[in-house]
């Protein structure tokens, strides 16, 4: 149990919770757009359809049809970075985490309250120019505000129960982020396992690497470009920071010290929901993901994560009745 | 920047005297920023603009569009006040404070003052501020007003007058600990040789204060701070405050009352809450004893308080002393309550319900300043010198339509300060708002909130009228004037 921490309000936590899951997810499209931004240089022309995807791993492919029919550059970019229309723009995501922050401002520190603003000052200033003036340049300044950020609230921040929802949603929301991008990308790419390719595969695995911020580490570990150890890596690894199992395993983690449950064992809902993911992802093999079929994984994985969502939510966020317990810590 | 050119034109000035010299509390800062090179203060004060755009001290505009935020515009040529000055303002609003207090405590009991027919009982009894609910509650040590930002003005000759007392939820006081923080990020050399008192001791005189109130055998009190949300126009206050303070910032629906008793909503179950510092106005407490339609209070809260299990600072229905016509009789009040005569005087103040004031009033409107009872933030309110005749009209008609709710006071000639107005120095009129605690003991913050009306000539210094403010020097002692 935390002695002597002051309690930490229910509304405080879902602010704290959402502010933290804007500013990763700002990040992770500032780096989709990014890096599809560089892949798109590197392509002959027949292959400039290629905006489409980012599109689809937000999961909000109905609602770009609709409002802006053909992907092109200039039209995700709008959509995914400054549509204010759209709820998971940088923009709007931007806003939403200073909205967020603004209500919980004595919770946070002030230098972690400065970088948001600071970031919602450079959106806005951003958003009215007509065109981006350097769009590889913009998306760096938004991933590294970001990264700013967490690094901020990891060294300005007391680790209280407050900063561990911050973790925990990161967690889970860049969990989240890696699942989307590879169920999207992986079906692109290698249409039936008996394909070929093309000649450019090598340079997209890549970009899909780097859309993860892993080419790097991922060369480190495998060397060889191959799907199969791309799955392995973003999915199973034990030390990259963005694979699904790292990050479902750090989220278990804040949840347990939120409760003060011993790891092994749960409290509430969110809690054994998590474990449970936390363990099959520990005890599980690429090639059985893979031979049952990897949509089917990503599809099980997102309604699990979803569902650890919901219930985060109604353990911890939502307005209990007056005499009804929290299910917590008991 | 130079001073070479300034002109005092005939008010009464803070920094010079009417002949164009420096005071002598005021020399060393102009020599300091006359020896700056050239466009030096221009960039300290875009500095000092970007510096609180990023740190996000911005408020709401009310009736602008959804979410817009301002800064509150700075300057940064300071107000300085010599310890003597401060001396006599310190010791008057101690005065008027516990003299407002023995007057509140007083109307929610016996009414003494009221038989004794020193101000007459239909003035308070019809006051919109008064609150019939809180008839016979007894806040700890009697005290209604804990935090007070009283409005003080100074005329063309140099006298100090209170404005207004602003005994409900004075706001502001976060700008006063801010703009000495930037003031000093962004020029420090300009404190250099000055014997200025710090003001941030504030946040803890403030805990210390709240936590004086909790309720008898509370070992460590859970103070809360109030508020109405984000979209309230101090809500940037608010945060501040309780995060200076260290508590939690709670809204009403973080608040429950159970058993007679105060809780918040936690992550893990209630948790008693022992004393609120509230920044919502009585109306919006708790919807069963006041404002049935309001969403954003506590149901059961006053019974609570009532009850001694919860305290609230400030009181509720302490607004009756906030109301202007009362205002007006503050005066006879320290007569009164203190056997002595005001160290502070009021501004003299003409009551329309009073048909001698009222002619004087509607055959004087051009000349005078006319207010409502009840409003606030420089609403409400019609500046004669600076009116058209449409508009003296309209409060003609309000004034004979509702006597009571009004109440004139000459158009004072409001001190001035230089202040940074494109690339040169102007004059501009400026009040200084000091804030007062008061628990078991009263503890006056040293300066206040200077703020300034940036418009040419302008005499409406609140923020949601355009006006600025200035960091507030309070000397510790005074200067020696140089031997010649």
């Amino acid at each position: 149990m935390m002695l002597h921490s002051k309690p930490l309000l229910s509304r405080v936590a879902d602010s704290v919770y959402w502010l933290s899951r804007y500013i990763e997810r700002a990040e992770n499209v500032a780096r989709f757009i990014d890096v599809n931004h560089n892949l798109m240089l590197d392509l002959p022309h027949d292959f400039t359809g290629q905006w489409q995807p980012i599109i689809d791993t937000t999961g909000d492919r109905a609602i770009f049809l609709e409002r802006y029919g053909t992907a092109t550059r200039r039209n995700v970019v709008h959509f995914l970075a400054f549509d204010p229309e759209y709820r998971n723009s940088i923009y709007s995501c931007l806003v939403a985490a200073r909205e967020n922050a603004r209500s919980v401002r004595e919770t946070i520190s002030s230098e972690m309250w400065e970088q948001i603003n600071s970031l919602y000052l450079l959106i806005t200033e951003e958003r009215r120019k007509p065109v981006p003036e350097n769009l590889p340049a913009f998306c760096h300044a938004v991933r590294m505000g970001c990264h700013l950020f967490s690094g901020l609230s990891h060294g300005t921040m007391s680790h209280n129960e407050a900063w561990q929802f911050i973790a925990l949603a990161r967690r889970l929301e860049r969990a989240d982020k890696t699942t989307r991008l590879l169920d999207v990308k992986y079906f692109i790419l290698l249409p039936s396992p008996t394909d070929v390719g093309t000649p450019y595969d090598d340079i997209q695995w890549a970009a899909v690497l780097k859309s993860v911020s892993g080419f790097e580490m991922y060369r480190k570990k495998f060397g060889r470009i191959s799907p199969d150890r791309i799955i392995e890596f973003l999915v199973l690894d034990n030390d990259f920071p963005r694979s699904v199992r790292y990050c479902i395993g750090l989220a278990d983690q804040a949840l347990h010290a939120i409760t003060g449950t011993p790891r092994g064992e749960f409290s509430c809902a969110s809690e054994q929901k998590l474990g449970m993911l936390r363990s099959e992802l520990d005890y599980t093999r690429v090639e059985a993901i893979l031979s049952s079929g990897l949509h089917e994984f990503f599809d099980a994985l997102q309604t699990k994560m979803n569902k650890i969502d919901e219930c985060v939510f109604g353990d911890f966020f939502a307005q209990r009745p007056v005499g009804a317990r929290a299910g917590v810590g008991r | 920047m130079r001073f070479s050119s300034y002109q005092t034109e005939g008010y009464y000035d803070e920094l010079f005297d009417p002949d164009g010299r420096p005071r002598p509390h005021a020399r060393l800062l102009v020599e300091t920023i006359e020896k700056l090179s050239e466009g030096h203060l221009l960039r300290y004060k875009h500095a000092a603009e970007r510096l609180l755009l990023e740190m996000g001290i911005t408020f709401n505009v009310y009736g602008d569009s959804a979410g817009a935020e301002r800064i509150f515009p700075f300057d940064l040529v300071p107000r300085i006040i010599s310890a003597a000055d401060w001396d006599h303002i310190e010791r008057g609003l101690k005065q008027r404070i516990h003299t407002l207090n023995a007057f509140i405590d007083d109307i929610y009991h016996d009414q003494n003052i009221l038989k004794d027919g020193v101000i007459p009982a239909e003035v308070v009894l019809s006051a919109s501020s008064y609150r019939r609910q809180c008839q016979g509650l007894k806040p700890p040590w009697g005290v209604w007003c804990h935090v007070t930002g009283t409005d003080l003005v100074r005329d063309r000759d140099g006298q100090y007058y209170v404005l207004e007392d602003n005994l409900r939820v004075p706001s502001g006081v976060s700008y006063v600990l801010e703009n000495r923080e930037v003031l000093k990020r962004i020029f420090p050399g300009v404190f250099e040789g000055l014997p200025v008192r710090p003001v941030n001791e504030y946040p803890s005189q403030l805990l210390e204060t709240l936590e004086s109130l909790a309720p008898a055998g509370t070992d460590s009190p859970c103070v809360v701070l109030l508020t109405p949300g984000i979209y309230n126009s101090a809500y940037f206050e608010h945060s501040f405050l309780a995060q200076q303070m260290g508590i939690q910032l709670v809204e009403g629906r973080d608040l429950v009352v159970a058993n007679g008793e105060v809780f918040m909503r936690t992550t893990k179950g209630l948790e008693r809450v022992h004393v609120i510092y509230r920044r919502v106005d009585d109306d919006f407490l708790d919807p069963e004893v006041f404002r049935n339609d309001s969403l954003l209070g506590v149901p059961g809260l006053m019974a609570a308080y009532r009850e001694g299990r919860v305290s609230l600072a400030n009181a509720p229905g302490n607004g009756v002393a906030d109301d202007k016509v009362i205002y007006a009789y503050v005066p006879e009040m320290i007569r009164y309550y203190d056997g002595s005569d005001p160290i502070l005087p009021n501004v003299p103040t003409y009551l329309c319900w009073r048909d001698t004031d009222r002619c004087h009033v509607l055959a004087n409107l051009e000349k005078l300043v006319v207010k409502s009872a009840n409003e606030s933030g420089g609403y409400g309110m019609l500046v004669g010198p600076h009116s058209t005749a449409a508009q003296r009209e309209e409060f003609a008609a309000k004034i004979q339509t509702n006597p009571r709710n009004f109440i004139a006071q000459p158009t004072l000639g409001l001190s001035r300060v230089p202040t940074i107005i494109d690339d040169h120095f102007e004059g501009r009129h400026v009040d200084l708002r000091p804030y007062v605690l008061c628990g078991r003991e009263i503890y006056v913050l040293p300066g206040g909130l200077t703020r300034v009306a940036m418009r040419k000539g302008s005499l409406v210094v609140n923020s949601s009228q355009g006006g600025g403010s200035k960091d507030t020097w309070v000397l510790a002692h005074d200067l020696e004037e140089p031997t010649a």
